[in-house]
């Protein structure tokens, strides 16, 4: 591996509520929330009726018929927010190498949205086993396949260079980053437009999760429904949304001015190899992904000034997690503040880790942490600053975020500021 | 540092194991035909490449079956045998020495049909408590991760039918940065009537019924391809470390690249070209070295005629042998780039090239297409193609080991 290394010069945000990133970071810094009953489609047959929904626009947010037709919902999401960070990186595509530009979006549950719809269509509302193909939308390939998801954004960002999607589950949205991160430092691209989208609020996946127990059944009150870290808490709240990136080899972007949001200066995965959904108490593997990015930051776990986690709401998470950060992070991990944005914006399974980086870089931007909403009376097994209700001014040049998704996979990310921590 | 690859696990409609498929791909073994597992009479394409001879319950306990899809049990037998054909045990690695990259097309979605019909056809409370992650594009890596105890760096990454290489340039990457071993390819099924009428709308399928006219790559009667189902995994390894305990080397991942092309109407042009030559860049590698090359055999002329444009103008007209033995198995998805792999490391071993089966070439292409029989040649070192629906391409070099 070469020496090169990666910064953020563009960020791009697409979250529950009101798209764009000025409405995503008032909206965790003011500890509001943006869960509340279901309104896509009638909810009230499924356990769990809430979700955290983006009141999504697509032609107001640029895209025309002949795409909004042919994309799914995520890819939308996607190629929206993608065009964002571009536009905010100041990045002239027109002078770089196309070839030399990629792409990585994460994705953990692809096209469900439109598959779930047009299965029932072809399947005459599942009365037929062999599903009527005369029925089938031209586009259902682009569904079948989330690749798809990888060349809508290059196609309209104009790259030519390596491009896939990245698809781990839950922790998608961190594992393309550091997937792209891999990418340039190998050097087979300068730049790579990185980020992740999900939109699986829909009946198939919201049945899925009934199934399991793992969204909360708190139908009663949608707003306060999302409570990591709380004694009360009772399963996560599904989200949907999108955050992408521009990430830059550091020396090319400091060249042409550009504007260093922060540096991934670490990454690593770990799998839990125990079980598909299930997590075992002590969080060694997110615990040893954690130690290996901080290694290849070049940190202590002194230096982490936040931690953004992954802070899903299930009884079982909370709990994993803050053994892993005791475990990697030491006596620190009581002094440095932690918290779950999965409270005010809940948990859209593969983009979410990439939702959480981009309020991580604004965290270092703007040296507030923001809170964790909901959190009102701790489990006494999680027993560690959690910023509870209140966003907090505080000085912050190095954060860790973290995920973990089915499958076993823990990921963990470094970021910092480059101007002001030695690395 | 150089990445080789110590093992390898097959599962392929035309032969079940390596020796199994190796030997019926030199025969030029052809496994199309009317697909059983549904019937096909009222699609305009009924023609695939099924494993027939594959009984899960022979080789998985009993508790994985109501969990994994079809495709997933293939990869976990697939995974069994890559480590055995390794002689490796990965418990006896270091903890987080070894983990597992997969690509994947469409997940596990012939077990996503089955619960979305549970769903509309009788209700929510009918969907499966697998259905959270049995259908989903990461499954076959957690699966294999959790069976083998791999807690190093796994992945999995979806780029279409050129995904199964970029999966094995990520374990590169991942072996690089300091993971002893990482298992890395790709199994893919999705033979189901929801997943044929997805494929349907690509446009792509042939329509045949004759499955000796029907995948004919740079044929002039060719008119789509016939979807198959498997694929290989491939057992990547730290030179050194395979050095250290004696392991057989079947060659090097030597080099890799890919590209996306520009959208359809661009005046830009097609990228293959130039990921065929910066994996052979990356690889240190002239043209000249390439003893053969495994296409990627679209047989839509279109895409048949790209292909053949840029492996012509990195080798000249005629200038390489060139084979799809994927014309015996049918497209296999994201399976198909590390079975090809799987060939082409095998073809390097005996110095043979396997032929592509029932195509007549076309003159047009100028291509050194190995039909009828197998072809002895001394190769150093071989190209594998892979392009995907979408403007994916990913070329990767693999080199024969150094003699001992």
């Amino acid at each position: 591996m070469t020496n090169r290394r990666v910064v953020i010069t563009g960020v791009g945000v697409t979250a529950p509520g009101t798209p764009g990133v000025k409405n995503f970071w008032d909206l965790l810094t003011a500890g509001r929330t943006a869960t509340r009953r279901i309104s896509f489609f009638d909810p009230s047959p499924f356990r769990s009726q809430v979700a955290a929904e983006v009141d999504f626009d697509a032609e107001l947010h640029g895209l025309g018929p002949q795409e909004v037709r042919r994309m799914d919902r995520a890819a939308q999401f996607a190629v929206v927010t993608a065009r964002q960070a571009v536009e905010d990186s100041g990045l002239e595509f027109s002078s770089v190498d196309p070839g030399r530009v990629g792409v990585t979006i994460g994705s953990a549950v692809g096209a469900t949205m439109g598959l779930d719809q047009e299965y029932r269509t072809v399947s005459d509302g599942g009365r037929l086993e062999l599903v009527d193909h005369r029925y089938a939308v031209p586009h259902l390939y682009n569904y079948l396949a989330p690749s798809s998801f990888a060349t809508e954004v290059a196609w309209a960002v104009g790259a030519e260079g390596p491009s896939t999607v990245v698809s781990t589950g839950c922790t998608s949205g961190l594992d393309a980053i550091g997937y792209a991160t891999d990418v340039i430092r190998e050097g087979s691209a300068d730049v790579m437009v990185a980020g992740a989208t999900d939109a699986p609020i829909s009946p198939i996946t919201v049945a899925c999760f009934d199934a399991i127990k793992a969204t909360t059944p708190r139908n009663d009150d949608p707003e306060h429904a999302s409570r990591p870290f709380d004694a009360s808490r009772n399963g996560f709240v599904l989200g949907e949304g999108a955050a992408v990136f521009v990430l830059e080899e550091l020396e090319s972007a400091l060249a042409r001015g550009a504007k260093v949001y922060a540096e991934v200066a670490g990454y690593a995965t770990r799998s839990n190899a125990f079980h598909m959904t299930g997590l075992k108490p002590d969080g060694r593997e997110m615990a040893e992904a954690i130690r290996v990015a901080l290694a290849q930051a070049r940190l202590n776990p002194e230096d982490i000034d936040y931690v953004n986690a992954h802070g899903s709401g299930t009884r079982q998470n909370d709990r994993h997690e803050t053994a892993a950060f005791k475990r990697s992070l030491g006596e620190h991990a009581y002094r440095v503040p932690v918290s779950s944005i999965k409270s005010m914006v809940g948990h859209s399974l593969g983009a979410i880790g990439s939702i959480e980086v981009a309020a991580s870089v604004l965290a270092m931007q703007h040296d507030v942490v923001p809170p964790t909403a909901n959190l009102h009376d701790p489990d006494p097994e999680c027993d560690l600053d959690y910023v509870p209700l209140v966003a907090r001014d505080w000085r912050t040049d190095a954060v860790l975020s973290v995920g973990s998704g089915f499958g076993g996979f823990q990921s963990a990310v470094v970021l910092t500021d480059p101007g002001r921590v030695r690395s | 540092m150089s990445v080789v690859v110590t093992g390898l696990g097959v599962a392929a409609p035309t032969g079940l194991g390596v020796d199994a498929y190796w030997a019926n791909t030199l025969a030029g073994a052809g496994a199309l035909d009317r697909i059983s597992r549904f019937d096909p009479s009222s699609y305009p394409a009924r023609l695939a490449g099924e494993i027939r001879d594959f009984v899960a319950e022979e080789h998985l306990p009993g508790r994985l079956l109501p969990q994994t899809d079809r495709m997933t049990r293939l990869a976990l037998v697939a995974a069994d045998w890559a480590f055995a054909d390794a002689r490796l045990v990965p418990s006896e690695l270091a903890d987080y020495d070894i983990g597992v990259i997969t690509a994947s097309h469409s997940g596990g979605f012939e077990f996503g049909q089955n619960e979305l019909r549970a769903l509309w056809s009788k209700g929510g409370q009918y969907v499966s408590a697998y259905q959270s992650f049995a259908w989903f594009y990461a499954v076959n890596s957690g699966q294999i991760s959790i069976r083998n105890g791999l807690r190093g760096p796994s992945s999995v990454v979806v780029s279409d039918q050129a995904g199964g290489l970029d999966a094995v340039a990520q374990a590169r990457r991942q072996i690089r940065n300091g993971t002893s071993v990482v298992l890395a390819g790709a199994v893919d099924a999705s033979i189901c009537p929801w997943g044929w009428v997805a494929q349907l709308t690509s446009g792509r399928l042939s329509e045949h019924d004759d499955p000796r006219r029907a995948y004919l790559p740079f044929d002039e009667d060719a008119a789509g391809h016939v979807p198959g189902e498997g694929g290989a995994l491939l057992v990547l390894e730290d030179q050194q470390h395979a050095t250290a305990r004696g392991a057989h080397v079947y060659g090097e991942i030597a080099g890799h690249a890919s590209t996306m092309d520009p959208p359809p109407g661009s005046d830009r042009a097609p990228t293959l070209q130039k990921a065929i030559q910066r994996a052979l860049a990356d690889a240190g590698a002239v043209a000249d070295e390439i003893g053969v090359v495994f296409a990627d055999a679209a047989a839509v002329p279109e895409l048949d005629r790209a292909e053949a444009e840029a492996v012509t103008k990195v080798f000249g007209p005629r200038g390489v042998p060139v084979t799809a033995p994927k014309t015996g198995t049918g497209r296999l998805y994201s399976g198909a780039a590390p079975l090809d792999l799987a060939a082409a490391l095998l073809s390097l071993r005996d110095g043979v090239i396997p032929p592509t089966v029932n195509t007549r070439p076309s003159e047009r292409y100028e291509l050194d297409l190995v039909t009828g029989a197998p072809r002895r040649a001394d190769l150093k070192a071989a190209l594998v193609i892979a392009r995907g629906h979408g403007g994916f391409n990913s070329a990767v070099v693999v080199r024969a080991p150094e003699p001992t």
